[in-house]
């Protein structure tokens, strides 16, 4: 979908962001920022993303992912 | 009969606790230390004669008529540059007064027309009056000026398209002189000549006002006490008769005006004295760009369409109303729920903004809502709620009156905020220190008595970089209040944030050179905002619209509370909004992720509350922002939009992304003044209604609730906020109000820091700001006095990210984009206003030096070509633009700014980054492809047209 590679620039650049931190915090800040401001689908599309592999995907945004993922098992 | 002006005290009031009683034709009066006599005699209902003073300007002494007498002083000293003393006795009537008077006044009238019965000033003329008040019943020295009548009549001023300038019936009171120098700041009128031939002069011998340095702020001719400049609108139609006390829909100052009627035809509008806002200044747009209200583009009638290459089909309020509703229901059940959202706009008032973010909760079911803010003001939101504890400015604008160094970035007050700018401009002559932070070298950098101390000429997209070099000035030179962040802020997040901003790569001169300011500068500018008294912060779009755009409304907020400067007056962050209602149209709930009052739409218990009151269950969780939908559009799954009053297919980036997702939907439905270019794309316009027909409240950046009533029956039968209404109903969710006053009151009850407000109270007091409520039961001028509205300020990190836009080979300028003094945004207004004349196009800015590397000229047509498309603007070689630089305007649509600009965005907020697009520039010699098809769709798509103004 078109918006993949915008989803994921959003992402890594929330992930710039809160890198700064120290790495829970940064876990939490980008996971954080993600459930209060995304849509659902947005989520969902990410995930998608990022259950294809983490090729170009920055890791704390693949951390912080699996972390909402976990909240919401 | 004209109508009743604000009172005129003559001089302005003294704010002082200490106070001075003295006799006043036997009465005491105890009034303020330094109030003037005249003042003090006016406020115990004893005015004074006088021509040469009035109350918004200091005292000149001129006129020689409000002389009085005092017991033991010898003569008779004028009242208005006399300040009382204690226990002084004044006599303002006497038997040697009354002739003095008489006999200056004989004067005046010697060289005065006597054409009163034909004078445009005729019931509304200070000489006139005066001339009453001393009883001249002669004059023994003839009525034959030289000058005024005649062959020998000088010519009028008639330039300027919004008021005429008479020197034959000018008396050489110097009000309008001082009202430029005193109040707008700009320096443009002058006396020229001595004895009888003095006459006021507008710049150099050779101008007429037009080519004046003249802003047609309407100072000078709110000073005249004569018809020597006087509306045209008065001159044309006569006094008068009735007024209603509003509020301009322009910018974010919010200025409160009268709206001076005759019948429901507005003559002028008048700036108030008693406005928090403005106290009694204005602008050229909030004066006299107030045409576009009744222009002849109005659109008044709801039309349809089924598809956007058909014609409009006008069409009664419950068959569009109909239409577009069951278009959206057959849409939610085609493609599910959260296909459908809505824009609110920043140029409605709270209560038609609160109405759509209703209708979108409580009838889309869905919070697909959010507000053209996104594209200006967002970051300010977060990142003030995220350091601070509210998404708002911490002043009120009277602060800046205290503030001792004032830092502006990114903002162009002259130009955007021009009333607040004089504000700011008074201050500065007054002795206090200016930086200034923008690429650009905008007027306030030097302009008359005023100069910098420092301009930081920073590289566009550096705001951050700039934040932490002056930072780590402040820490690593010991210039932090350690007291002030001990006791107010989170001390843990502090000790980070120290660390952080003192490591060497946030030095100024390691970051020197990616902020294009010398390391030296730098340090000197840290230095004074942090140790030159008061220092307040002043910013706009520079700062938002960039990728870091809240990362920097962050590090502002670290700066200031580092150096101890928020919680008081003088201090402060202070965000100018772009447009009237930014403030509110946030407080109202018309962010995705927040209800009413900022508050998340997860958290249950505020949930629950809207869900009591609205009778319904909504949904804990956020909607699309306007790029979400737009992308989701063009991905074929958001299939339509409610749009209320803004033009995103001008306004918003990548322009031809943004047309793309609005032709990919089903229906769009404009609620506007005018067919804008949004419209071109929508199945419904419904008729808006324009701020002189609203009942309702704007909030401005000082979260000052002003009211704005109707002055005149909206012109398409219906308000915008019933209108909603309907469209709810129609889609199944019944919203009824009785009146915009319910909204407000509705608003209050769900909305802590509104409890207080309604539309009664704001009625008796003029205006509050925001919170009111029990703990603030008359508002909050200042935030923060006592403690952050979070308890403890919080530090962030801020570590520099550049921009993933960037310069190179092929595109080596960047393009900053941003708007000038007498348009507003996407033009819709002032281009349907005689604003126009000072601006017919957008041009291109550009160095001399670029300009003669690509052998353009100034005035050439000039392509400017981004990664994401091109278009034809002609030149203006300036060099107030940095090499490497340059710089338009988005106020017509035919320039096409938008469809060079990308859609990078803010991290937390993706506000646009406007202000950094990597472009070529070179001669053409055509419009670009955009701008051909953009004449072409003007048929397809019925576009409206503009022509001459009205």
């Amino acid at each position: 979908m078109s918006e993949d590679n915008d989803l994921e620039r959003m992402a890594k650049q929330i992930a710039d962001f809160f890198r700064v931190y120290p790495h829970d915090e940064a876990v939490a800040g980008v996971a954080g920022h993600i459930r209060d401001f995304w849509t659902p689908r947005m989520r969902e599309q990410l995930a998608a993303r990022v259950a294809e592999g983490p090729d170009g995907l920055d890791p704390l945004v693949i951390e912080a992912l699996g972390r909402l993922q976990a909240e919401a098992a | 009969m004209a109508v009743a002006a604000e009172p005129d005290f003559g001089t302005p009031e003294r704010e002082t606790d200490k106070t001075v009683s003295l006799e006043i034709d036997g009465q005491t009066v105890t009034v303020p230390e330094g109030t003037s006599i005249m003042r003090a005699a006016s406020e115990v209902g004893q005015p004074i004669p006088k021509l040469c003073a009035t109350d918004s300007l200091e005292p000149w002494g001129s006129c020689r008529m409000c002389l009085v007498e005092i017991e033991g002083v010898r003569g008779t000293p004028s009242s208005c540059t006399t300040p009382v003393r204690e226990g002084m006795k004044v006599k303002t009537q006497t038997a040697r007064l009354e002739k003095i008077r008489r006999g200056v006044m004989e004067l005046y009238i010697s060289d005065h027309p006597l054409d009163c019965l034909t004078c445009a000033a005729n019931g509304d003329c200070e000489l006139q009056d005066t001339a009453g008040e001393v009883g001249l019943r002669e004059v023994r020295y003839g009525f034959e000026g030289e000058t005024h009548f005649g062959a020998n009549a000088e010519a009028k001023d008639t330039s300027n398209p919004y008021f005429d300038f008479d020197p034959a019936k000018c008396i050489v009171c110097s009000r309008c002189v001082r009202a430029c120098e005193e109040q707008q700041g700009t320096f443009a009128l002058t006396i020229q000549g001595r004895g009888f031939d003095s006459k006021v002069s507008p710049g150099l011998g050779l101008d007429d006002f037009f080519s004046s340095e003249c802003v047609s702020c309407g100072a000078c001719v709110q000073a005249c006490p004569t018809a020597t400049l006087m509306e045209k609108s008065v001159h044309e139609h006569g006094l008068p008769t009735r007024s209603v006390s509003t509020t301009c829909a322009y910018c974010g100052v919010g200025c409160s005006f009268r709206a001076e009627m005759q019948g429901d035809q507005v003559i002028r509008m008048v700036p108030e004295k008693s406005g928090g806002a403005n106290e009694g200044h204005s602008c050229v747009k909030g004066r006299f760009a107030w045409g576009y209200a009744t222009h002849k583009d109005r659109v008044t009638t709801p039309m349809v369409r089924d598809k956007i290459t058909d014609p409009w089909r006008e069409a009664t309020w419950d068959e569009a109303i109909a239409f577009a509703a069951e278009r959206f229901k057959a849409i939610q059940q085609t493609y599910g729920r959260d296909a459908i959202g809505g824009v609110t706009s920043s140029r409605c008032t709270n209560e038609e903004v609160y109405v759509v973010q209703k209708m979108i909760r409580a009838a889309f079911r869905n919070n697909n809502v959010d507000t053209c803010a996104r594209v200006c003001h967002s970051p300010t939101g977060y990142g003030l709620k995220t350091t601070l504890g509210t998404s708002a400015g911490t002043q009120n604008f009277k602060s800046v009156e205290k503030a001792d160094v004032i830092l502006v970035i990114g903002a162009n007050p002259t130009d955007g905020h021009p009333v607040f700018g004089s504000r700011l401009k008074k201050r500065l002559r007054e002795g206090a220190r200016l930086i200034v932070a923008d690429p650009r070298r905008i007027d306030l950098v030097k302009s008359p008595h005023i100069a910098a101390a420092y301009h930081l000429q920073l590289q566009p997209g550096t705001n951050v970089a700039l934040m932490n070099a002056l930072a780590h000035v402040v820490v690593t030179e010991g210039l932090v209040d350690e007291a002030y962040v001990a006791e107010r802020c989170d001390t843990l997040e502090f000790d980070r944030w120290r660390a952080f901003v003192s490591e060497d790569r946030n030095s100024p001169e390691y970051l020197s050179d990616k902020i294009g300011v010398e390391a030296e500068d730098l340090r000197a500018a840290a230095r004074l905002y942090a140790t030159g008294g008061n220092a307040a912060i002043y910013y706009g779009l520079g700062v938002t619209e960039h990728s870091q755009g809240s990362t920097m409304v962050m590090a502002m907020a670290n700066l200031a509370m580092a150096t101890g400067n928020i919680g008081r007056e003088g201090v402060g962050i202070n965000p100018l909004r772009g447009q009237n209602n930014v403030q509110g149209s946030c407080d109202m709930g018309s962010f995705p992720h927040e209800f009413p009052g900022y508050r998340h739409v997860s958290d249950t218990a505020v949930r629950s509350l809207f869900e009591a009151d609205w009778g319904l269950p909504l949904s804990a969780e956020p909607g699309m922002r306007i790029p979400n939908m737009l992308a989701e559009a063009v991905d074929g799954t958001f299939k339509g939009m409610f749009v209320q009053g803004e033009d995103i297919a001008q306004s918003d980036p990548n322009t031809r992304h943004v047309t793309a997702a609005l032709e990919a939907m089903e229906c769009v439905v404009v609620q506007d003044l005018f067919l804008n270019e949004t419209a071109a794309y929508a199945h419904v316009f419904l008729p808006g209604t324009s701020f002189l027909e609203k009942d309702g409240t704007f909030t401005n950046a000082e979260r000052r609730i002003n009211r704005v009533r109707p002055v005149m029956p909206e012109r398409s039968g219906l308000s915008e906020w019933e209108t909603v209404c309907r469209l709810a109903r129609a889609m199944g969710y019944d919203m009824h109000y009785g009146s915009a006053a319910e909204i407000m009151d509705e608003i209050a009850r769900l909305t802590p820091t509104f409890t207080g407000v309604s539309f009664a109270r704001l009625d008796a007091e003029g205006s509050l700001q925001w919170p009111v409520n029990d703990a603030a039961p008359d508002g909050t001028p200042t935030m923060h006095v006592n403690q952050f509205v979070r308890g403890k300020g919080r530090f962030m990190i801020t570590e520099f990210v550049p921009t993933e836009e960037r310069t190179n080979r092929s595109y080596p300028l960047i393009l900053t984009t941003g708007r000038i003094l007498s348009q507003y945004n996407v033009g819709a207004q002032t281009r349907r206003t005689e604003n126009v004349r000072w601006h017919e196009s957008d041009v291109l800015e550009i160095h001399p030096f670029d300009a003669e590397e690509r052998g353009i000229g100034d005035g050439d047509m000039v392509s400017i070509q981004s990664r994401k498309g091109a278009v034809s603007l002609p030149a203006m070689i300036s060099d107030r633009m940095p090499q490497g630089v340059v710089y338009t305007t988005f106020h017509h649509p035919v320039s096409g700014t938008n469809v060079i600009t990308t859609e990078f965005s803010d991290w937390a907020t993706n506000c646009p980054e406007y202000k950094v697009t990597a472009v070529q520039v070179a001669i053409s010699n055509q419009p670009s492809d955009w701008q051909i098809e953009y004449e072409r769709l003007k048929r397809t798509h019925y576009r409206s047209t503009i022509e001459a103004a009205e």
